[in-house]
């Protein structure tokens, strides 16, 4: 017999459709159900995380949250709490808000953002288009980026106070935050930015190049628009990163603050929302650590709603060459 | 020639040329034919290295004015180097290193001095695949004269007069506030070419610009080459020897030649004439070979 003929014959309904998938079968489902678990652990993890969070927090979705100072003393209020006979201390506290924190992160953002974004898509720029690839610089420059990336965001905080220090400016002013979190982020920024560049197509570049363009302003008019997108979907994500951060505010001396900051912002005194609620959540009165609870779904909100931004710019820009 | 293996001349008779000879003395047999009488562009002993490797050796052309030049042979024979070295594109690739000279309206395009850019708005280049910027059909074209600070009274103008000298207006008046890349392949071709005379150049390379096209729109990109040899010297590296015995005046035939000890092919030059005579009548075998299909 041939061997296509021996093939054929073992081909039969018994061999074929036994009723059984290999792919089912026990120890296949054991792993597929150790993949499943190790999914859902993390998943569940921060699901049960925030529903917790949520609910311990939950009386406390209200206005009073964004507008009030923590803490702070409002005789109208205490007028009328002295007249149902309660402590006034007890309704300041729980009407505490987190203002400073929310304005303090929200300037704290932007002078980062103003920070970061030149420095940042500078040095991509001069990384990508202009410095030679083979060069050794180049190569010391890129794995320096990259450890750069993973240095804890305390030592940045470290790096910056000393900075302040130096400059001998005061303490827990918005700047030495700024420059701290541009430090932790800059790596980011480079990274993306420099992806994002590398995903222009050369025959861009070299279409311009041929015209009589020069570099610079195949750089400036072809290359950077182009990669925009993804430009602005790292730097977001970046950000992002950093409204989060309390451990490099700690170390400029960012403290609690019960007052709006003063024009210009950047060197005024202010709060950071994340130090904020962690204050909140290590106080004594039940009330307050509520109002921690909800200002962690804030925070969250804040930044899920910065990274959906990044999501959107990349979908709506997306190009394929 | 102390590190060929002793066999090799005994076979020397059933081995292609390329093996038996130096590559210094192959370039030698090189076969000029009828060179134009007015040039505009010229190379003498053209040397390119990427690095280490040889990538070409030894060419020495002339480019007539208002001719159309064919650079034909083999994939690795070093036709779109010696193309690439013509504006200084190659200046771009890391390690490309050019000895001999490039002349254009007689001065050395690579003396010291010179610069690229300079060259590159005398001598523009189309692509192999068509690659318009990401911008409107419009700004595609206004974009060169504007970055080379050209003196334009009527930018409007200007694209028009482009386009229509590309053959592309009458399919895009209507849309020049439209992305570029709605337009087909053939017609992003053709923007590169309108892109590329909008700058007023002397010469026009252009680099396989059919070999992303279909028939239809390779015949129209043939009748525009044609079009243009009026007004300006383009040189055309090609795949397809019978584009290239279409639209040339001229061909230069190359070929690659296997290093022995490292096997890096380095091009040379083998056979330059009208095209007529060197589709009809070549001079050297290695041209016939190639033409009547029996290798590359």
């Amino acid at each position: 017999m041939s061997s296509a003929a021996t093939t054929a014959a073992a081909v039969t309904t018994s061999t074929l459709a036994s009723g059984r998938s290999q792919d089912r079968d026990l120890r296949s489902l054991a792993f597929l159900g150790a993949l499943w678990f190790s999914l859902f652990f993390g998943v569940a993890v921060l699901f049960a995380l925030i529903v917790d969070t949520a609910i311990s927090g939950a009386p406390r979705f209200d206005s009073a949250l964004f507008t009030q100072y923590t803490q702070t003393f409002d005789p109208e209020r205490a007028e009328a709490l002295a007249a149902t006979g309660r402590d006034p201390k007890d309704l300041s506290a729980a009407y505490t808000g987190f203002r400073s924190g929310i304005v303090g992160s929200i300037i704290l953002m932007i002078t980062t953002a103003l920070l970061a974004i030149p420095l940042g898509v500078s040095a991509a720029v001069y990384l990508e288009e202009f410095a030679s690839k083979t060069s050794r610089f180049s190569k010391v420059v890129e794995v320096n980026l990259q450890n750069l990336a993973a240095v804890p965001a305390v030592i940045y905080g470290m790096l910056a106070a000393t900075l302040m220090a130096v400059v001998g400016v005061q303490r827990g002013i918005a700047i030495g935050g700024a420059v701290a979190l541009a430090l932790l982020i800059l790596p980011v920024v480079i990274i993306t930015t420099r992806e994002a560049l590398r995903s222009v197509p050369d025959e861009i570049r070299q279409g311009s190049l041929a015209l009589g363009a020069t570099v610079w302003q195949t750089t400036w008019r072809q290359t950077l628009p182009s990669a925009v997108p993804g430009i602005s979907t790292g730097t977001i994500l970046g950000l992002s990163r950093a409204i989060g951060e309390a451990a490099p505010l700690v170390m400029i001396g960012f403290g609690a603050i019960n007052f709006a900051p003063e024009f210009p912002f950047v060197t005024s005194k202010i709060e950071a929302f994340p130090l904020e609620i962690f204050n909140a959540a290590s106080d004594s009165k039940e009330v307050v650590q509520q109002a921690a609870s909800a200002g962690i779904i804030v925070l969250l909100a804040m930044i899920l709603g910065m990274n959906a931004v990044a999501i959107i710019i990349r979908n709506k820009f997306q190009r394929s060459w | 020639m102390s590190t060929q293996p002793a066999t090799a001349n005994a076979t020397s008779e059933e081995e292609p040329l390329s093996l038996a000879l130096s590559i210094d003395e192959e370039a030698a047999h090189s076969v000029i034919g009828d060179v134009p009488a007015e040039s505009v562009m010229e190379t003498f002993h053209l040397n390119v290295y990427y690095g280490g490797f040889h990538a070409v050796h030894d060419i020495n052309l002339t480019f007539g004015k208002n001719e159309i030049t064919a650079l034909i042979g083999p994939s690795g024979c070093g036709k779109s180097t010696v193309l690439r070295c013509l504006n200084r594109m190659n200046d771009l690739v890391p390690g490309a290193r050019v000895e001999g000279e490039i002349s254009y309206h007689g001065q050395n395009i690579y003396a010291k001095g010179v610069d690229p850019i300079a060259v590159r708005q005398h001598i523009g280049m189309v692509f192999q695949k068509p690659n318009p910027f990401p911008k409107s059909i419009y700004d595609n074209i206004a974009y060169g004269p504007r970055v080379i600070g050209m003196k334009v009274d009527n930018m409007d103008d200007l694209v028009e007069e482009a386009l229509r000298g590309a053959a592309l207006w009458d399919e895009v008046k209507d849309k020049l506030k439209q992305s570029a890349y709605g337009l087909s392949g053939g017609q992003q071709q053709r923007l590169c070419i309108a892109r590329t005379i909008a700058t007023k150049p002397d010469v026009i390379l252009m680099d396989e610009p059919c070999s992303a096209l279909d028939p239809i729109a390779t015949s129209k990109v043939e009748d525009l080459m044609l079009q243009l040899r009026d007004d300006y010297t383009i040189i055309v590296v090609t795949h397809n020897m019978q584009q290239a015995a279409r639209v040339s005046d001229r061909t230069a035939f190359f070929t690659a030649k296997p290093d022995e000890t490292t096997g890096n092919r380095t091009g040379l030059l083998v056979e330059f004439d009208r095209t007529k005579r060197l589709f009809s009548n070549p001079a050297d075998q290695r041209t016939e070979d190639y033409i009547s299909g029996r290798f590359g």
